[in-house]
């Protein structure tokens, strides 16, 4: 099958590649790039393991071929911490609250959280759930999970961590 | 407070030992995408691995052509069950003490069972290519129901050991009959039934069900015709079996074998096993000298590796009118699927079913369980579990609820009047096991008096009131639940997997500068034993957690080891690791004794020192002390300072809890909604409260997503029904309730640090919490027991059929 | 589960799309969203040969106010319903329904076009559209012609689209100033499709219900419109007797399939229950 020429943007870099058309970004961003922290879970875009951010919004990397990806900018979980090191708060708040045990939904759940705050920068709880509806988690029952959104989202705001704790 | 006890708490702070919320060390990659998980793995020159499977339940093959699929460009190879059979591979040996076809060979068995492997460069050609394979069937009649397994007519589907009239556990009945397991009295259960004044009996059926870890199972093999080694790695809860299964099946010798289990996704019991995809992809890598990597996909998994549960238990209760339990007599009849491939300790073909008395004092019991072949998928594994405990709890917890109906009691009422008493421990139950402690009143009163347990059932009552006279369409039920578990196989006397004790070990070897570095038998799978094994380390020989490297899952460095499940690791090799600690610090003191020019028996332990006695100015540091034992040993004393430990328990743990679900009902729809669910777990000894809290909230998840919707559901020809996320329940944030913790601390006497266990009891506990509250609120209106799943529309129905639908 | 091979194709104008589609009408398929068709492709249930990607065509995009109506891009997508501020004031039960379709993510890329145009009658927003009396624009080979939503569903996954056809608008006349509205949707969790939903748009005056239109999701092998069940409200207080009877109605046109949400005479039920709960919300919500 012929390949196509894609150029795009992945966590803040330009990247050119051939790819077959029927390839699923997903497959792209762990094989051809090397990106394998975004994971797979369901292959029914049902558990949002694989989700990234796609021009500013959250989509499901395995349901998208990487043709689609034609001209986009790109974020992977590699491209959350910062040039230097240091966490993301949502990195931080996902650690300090336990919220992951397996660590397999984590990727995706921080990555559909990085643009949940963006778009709602202090949810409250049931918007944090229905805004990650879209993701699974097996181990953790959610729970903390919220509080590590919570987490991030003071800690973003500027509160004192104290209060995030909370 | 006063200086002295102030640096002390400040030393232990720093040690950050047992007892302590430490974060998690995993968490540090798994946040950054860091983790390595087996389909990260890439090799110079890997293969990639697909399966063709049957469409077929039942079906006969008659012939497989695989030409198309090994003409398309870049496929390398297609091995079927008779290129198998000359490598003696196409069966395999299952722990149950069955073989399962790896390849079908004349017959397929199950929708989805794996009849060629094709191998090819990439997976989207292998993928191409497993389409192309054309196999010609002739269909059979399916056998769905495991209640007609055993029926005249019903088809025989084990051709291969059709004529064998005795299996590994014993007779066979039927060539569809796999064992009968028997424990208990007969005579006296009889008895029991016959005095009894009140008695009940009911079918009490736990659906099949998938433990359904988020990362699937998958596996890469490389091996090395040169050097004759075979490397895997593989999702796998343990490791050490798989090697010794390996070298077995192979021939290669167990020491020209590694395993690998690498991080892990989940296991739930699901990665337990060997699978067919393993075997093959060690074959193909074999066939081709290029390694070879096999992912199934979500429906594969669902539908082909590691079913759970699917036992029907039909259970009887002896009782007093005052509402004393006599006798329990429990008939199970378990499906098992296609081939025995239960995980269960070699000697337990139902587990450790004879549990089922639960946290009550039965005079006496008698158990039977007949496993059984169907047209499913093979598997039977504890899902979060001890083998079939949770089947045990449901079991033995439903029943009381119906014999409370029965008497007219609360259930928490006769739950009170029957549970073992604190001074009876360790006590004996009337099936055979030796309960280690419990002290199960106080559990079951606070956990009534914090949720206002008199309150909700008055509440309930004005519901109930307001139901009859037409003013709500809402109903409630309060869901009680109070179980024991038995976990940490375990002892020798009584457990192996193929002949191997179910022991586990640590090594732990501390470093000149004081840094560690510990090595467990077992593997995690999402349960922080990275973090909370350092911290028993760090509180028995005063290193910080922090300086200690915890590895497990490579069988080249590891100590041989049973692997994780059934919630052993603390039992077995939480222990290893305090023992090992304690070998450390025997040493350790006799290096401290000669630094500080005292006799042994002057020096004494703190916190992260030895010390003289009654000096506490005088010691030497855990750092001092390693240091010195690979600079200058003391005369007489081998350099070094390590340990290694096998811990065979004494006996099992015995956790247990009290839940209480509070749960409100639309009958118009049959939708229900948790509106509170305490849980009060007593595992013995807290290693790390904030780990265990996780536990019991993605525990309590699953509890809920199987009581209300999980099924693996298979229609009248064999067909599974619904093998993907869109029937198969996992709940979404906004399904999940909330999740109220709390416990009571009940060391366990035999164990090293006296903790118990906990990643299981929130699903032990949790399902019947869940069924009971969805009983008790359809109890008014005259329901004995409502099955499982309690999906909505189960729930309408059993209203309907009880004449609430108007 | 791995789709088939196809050639790609990413028109950058309608004229280009349209052309595309024209040139395989057997062969290829549009995509949209991909979020009903890359599904069906990775379990090889759809296998194009030819798949022309509609993400770069501008004009297929956004929502505009065209005389006494809306017309909504193909591509729009959900998300972009959900929103957009001046749909949420003018139909605000777009944006209900929308709400209730799936998860953020798939949001995000699912449109309202190819949810339409999909013909499977678990997909909400056909029903939606019979409810408000839309109009879908479609282009092919021979110029473009309109088809109304209310005659555009003939069976599961078959639909008044000709082979090669492109969907490229829908106009939805402006409902009424105090309307009421809801979208009723009863399904077993976030990310499953109805077990039974039911849309419903109407007006109040003088204590009765003046005009009202009712359609159903997921309860026959198309959306379903339930002209009686509305008829048998029109003129009638907006009580709970009249609510019973429209959903007595409704129920009884629906043919569902049983599957894993439940037997078709639960789903029937539900159909009705959800017929009774929204025209209870839309009443409600009617400015008298
Ligand atoms: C997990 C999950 C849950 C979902 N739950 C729901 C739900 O509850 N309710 C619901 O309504 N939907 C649901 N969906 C489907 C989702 O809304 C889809 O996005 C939508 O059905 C299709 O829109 P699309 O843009 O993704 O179309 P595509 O998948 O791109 O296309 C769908 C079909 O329409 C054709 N098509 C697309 N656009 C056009 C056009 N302009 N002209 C002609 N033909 C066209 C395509 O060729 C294809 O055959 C769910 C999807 C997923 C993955
Ligand atoms: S792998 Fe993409 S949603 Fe599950
Ligand atoms: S942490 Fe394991 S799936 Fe979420």
């Amino acid at each position: 099958m012929a390949k196509t020429a894609i150029a795009l943007t992945v966590n803040g870099e330009a990247v050119e590649a051939l790819v077959e058309p029927r390839t699923l970004l997903v497959h792209f961003l762990r094989e051809q790039l090397n990106l394998t922290g975004t994971h797979i879970g369901c292959d029914t875009t049902h558990c949002g393991a694989c989700t990234v951010d796609f021009d500013g919004r959250s989509v499901k990397s395995c349901t998208l071929f990487a043709v689609q990806a034609e001209g986009a900018e790109i974020r992977t979980i590699e491209g959350m911490a910062g040039a230097d090191g240091t966490l993301h708060p949502l990195q931080e708040g996902f650690r300090e609250m336990h919220g992951l045990q397996c660590g397999f939904c984590t990727p995706g759940m921080i990555m559909r959280a990085y643009r949940l705050l963006q778009e709602n920068p202090r949810p409250t709880e049931d918007e944090i759930r229905t805004g990650m509806a879209g993701n699974l988690c097996r181990c953790t029952g959610y729970q903390n999970i919220v509080r590590a959104i919570q987490f991030a989202a003071a800690k973003i705001a500027g509160d004192s961590l104290q209060e995030a704790a909370e | 407070m006063n200086e002295i006890s102030e640096t002390r708490e400040a030393r232990e702070a720093r040690l950050q030992g047992l007892g302590c919320k430490r974060k998690r060390v995993e968490d540090i990659r798994f946040t950054q995408g860091k983790g390595s998980y087996v389909d990260d793995l890439k090799l110079p020159g890997m293969l990639f691995g697909d399966f063709h499977r049957s469409p077929y339940g039942h079906a006969r093959v008659k012939s497989i052509d695989t030409s198309k699929a090994k003409a398309v460009p870049g496929v390398l190879a297609v091995l079927t069950a008779a290129d198998l059979k000359p490598l003696k591979l196409d069966w395999m040996p299952t722990l149950a003490g069955d073989v399962q076809a790896v390849l079908a060979g004349d017959k397929v068995l199950f929708q989805g069972q794996e009849i060629a492997f094709v191998v090819a460069t990439d997976r989207y050609i292998a993928a191409d290519a497993a389409d192309l394979i054309e196999v010609e069937y002739e269909e059979l009649p399916a056998l769905v129901d495991p209640f007609k397994a055993m029926a005249e007519g019903a088809p025989i589907l084990r051709e291969d050991i059709k004529d064998k009239t005795e299996g590994a556990h014993g007779k066979r009945k039927h060539p569809n009959h796999i064992f009968t397991w028997e424990i208990g009295d007969h005579e006296t259960t009889d008895l029991a039934f016959r005095d009894a004044e009140v008695t009940i009996k009911e079918l009490i059926s736990y659906q099949r069900v998938h433990p359904c870890p988020l990362e699937t199972c998958q596996s890469v093999a490389s091996f090395d015709k040169i050097k004759g080694e075979l490397t895997v790695w593989g999702t796998f809860q343990a490791p050490h079996v798989v090697r010794t299964v390996a070298a077995i099946l192979s021939g290669i010798p167990e020491h020209k074998i590694h395993v690998i289990a690498p991080d892990i996704g989940g296991g739930f019991g699901n990665k337990v096993g060997v699978y067919p995809g393993y075997v093959c992809a060690i074959v193909a890598s074999i066939v081709t000298g290029r390694p070879v990597k096999w992912v199934e996909d979500r429906i594969e998994n669902l539908s082909a590796t590691a079913f759970a549960r699917d036992y029907h238990m039909t259970t009887e209760i002896a009782a007093t009118k005052a509402g004393k339990v006599t006798g329990l007599r429990v008939h199970v009849l378990a499906d098992h699927g296609a081939f025995d491939a239960c995980a269960d300790p070699s000697k337990w073909p139902a587990g450790f079913f004879n549990i089922v008395t639960g946290s009550y004092d039965f005079p006496t019991a008698h158990v039977t369980v007949d496993g059984v072949y169907t047209n499913k998928a093979p598997g039977g594994v504890a899902y979060r579990c001890s083998f079939r405990v949770t089947e045990a709890a449901y079991c033995i917890e439903r029943a009381m609820d119906i014999l409370a109906q029965k008497l007219g009691l609360d259930p928490a009422e006769l739950r009170m009047r029957n549970f073992i008493r604190r001074e009876q421990f360790p006590y004996h139950s009337a099936l055979g096991w030796e309960y280690d402690s419990g002290d199960y009143h106080t559990a079951m009163q606070k956990a009534l008096d914090t949720v206002g347990y008199q309150a909700l059932r008055a509440e309930q009552r004005a519901k109930q009131e307001a139901f009859r006279r037409g003013e709500t369409r809402e109903v409630m039920g309060i869901g009680v639940s109070f179980f024991t578990e038995i976990v940490g196989a375990g002892p020798s006397k009584n457990c192996d997997i193929l002949g191997i004790a179910m022991f586990d070990s640590a090594e732990i070897r501390i470093h000149p500068t004081g840094a560690v570095i510990a090595r467990m038998g077992t593997k995690s799978q999402g349960q922080s034993h990275e973090t909370t094994y350092a911290q028993i380390i760090a509180s028995e020989i005063g290193i910080p957690a922090d300086d200690v490297m915890v590895e497990e899952g490579n069988t080249d460095t590891a100590p041989y080891g049973l692997g994780t499940y059934g919630s052993r690791s603390t039992p077995t090799a939480a222990a290893a690791t305090a023992m090992a600690c304690r070998k450390i610090k025997a040493k350790a003191q006799m290096i401290a004794a000669h630094l500080l020019e005292v006799h042994h028996d002057d020096v004494e332990f703190d916190i992260d020192r030895f010390r003289v006695k009654g000096m506490p100015e005088r010691f030497k540091t855990m750092k001092d002390i390693a240091w010195t034992a690979y600079n200058a040993p003391p005369p007489g004393l081998e350099p070094g300072l390590e340990a290694v430990s096998y811990y065979d328990p004494p006996n099992m743990t015995y956790p247990f809890g009290a839940y209480i679900c509070v749960m409100d009902i639309d009958l118009d729809t049959g939708v229900a909604k948790v509106r509170r669910f305490y849980a009060l777990d007593d595992c013995g000894t807290r290693i790390n409260p904030m780990i265990i809290e996780g536990q019991v909230h993605g525990g309590l998840t699953e509890a809920f997503a199987i009581a209300m919707g999980q099924e693996i559901a298979y229609d009248e020809i064999g067909n599974v029904k619904g093998a993907s996320f869109m029937d198969f329940f996992l709940p979404t944030a906004v399904e999940t309730p909330k999740w109220e913790t709390d416990f009571t601390v009940t060391p366990s006497p035999h164990h090293p640090i006296g903790a118990k266990g906990v990643g299981e009891s929130p699903n032990v506990g949790g399902v019947p919490a869940f069924s009971n509250a969805v009983n008790d609120a359809l109890a008014f209106l005259g329901a004995t027991h409502i099955q499982m799943p309690h999906d909505a529309w189960r729930i309408w129905k059993a209203a309907e059929a009880l004449g609430a639908q108007g | 589960m791995i789709p088939g091979p196809f050639a790609y194709h990413r028109p950058r104008s309608l004229a280009e799309a349209v052309a595309l589609c024209a040139a395989h009408p057997d062969d290829g398929r549009p995509l949209a969203g991909g979020h009903s068709l890359v599904p069906m492709m990775k379990l090889r249930l759809a296998t194009p040969d030819h798949l022309i990607d509609l993400g770069a065509v501008a004009e297929l995009k956004g929502v505009r106010r065209e005389g006494n109506g809306w017309v909504i891009g193909a591509t729009t997508t959900q998300a972009a319903l959900i929103t957009d501020p001046n749909l949420a004031q003018a139909i605000p039960i777009l944006r209900e329904t929308a709400q209730q379709i799936a998860d953020p993510q798939v949001r995000s890329c699912g449109t309202i076009g190819g949810n339409v145009a999909n013909g499977d009658p678990g997909n909400d927003m056909p029903a939606l559209m019979m409810c408000l009396d839309a109009t879908f624009r479609l282009a092919g080979a021979n110029g473009t012609r309109e088809v109304k939503a209310r005659d555009f569903y003939q069976g599961a996954y078959v639909t008044a689209l000709e082979p090669g056809e492109l969907l490229t608008a829908i106009t939805i006349p402006h409902p009424p100033a105090g309307h009421g509205y809801a979208y009723e949707k009863l399904k077993r969790k976030i990310g499953d499709y109805a077990t039974a939903a039911a849309a419903v748009m109407l007006t109040l005056a003088g204590g009765r219900i003046t005009t009202c239109a009712i359609s159903l999701t997921n309860v026959a092998p198309t959306p379903l419109l339930a002209a009686d069940a509305a008829a048998a409200t029109i003129g009638q207080k907006p009580e709970e007797a009249t609510f019973a009877e429209a959903a007595h109605r409704a129920e009884a046109i629906t043919e569902p399939t049983p599957d894993g949400r439940g037997p078709a005479d639960y789903r029937t039920k539900m159909a009705g229950v959800m017929v009774r709960r929204a025209l209870a919300r839309a009443v409600a919500r009617a400015s008298a």
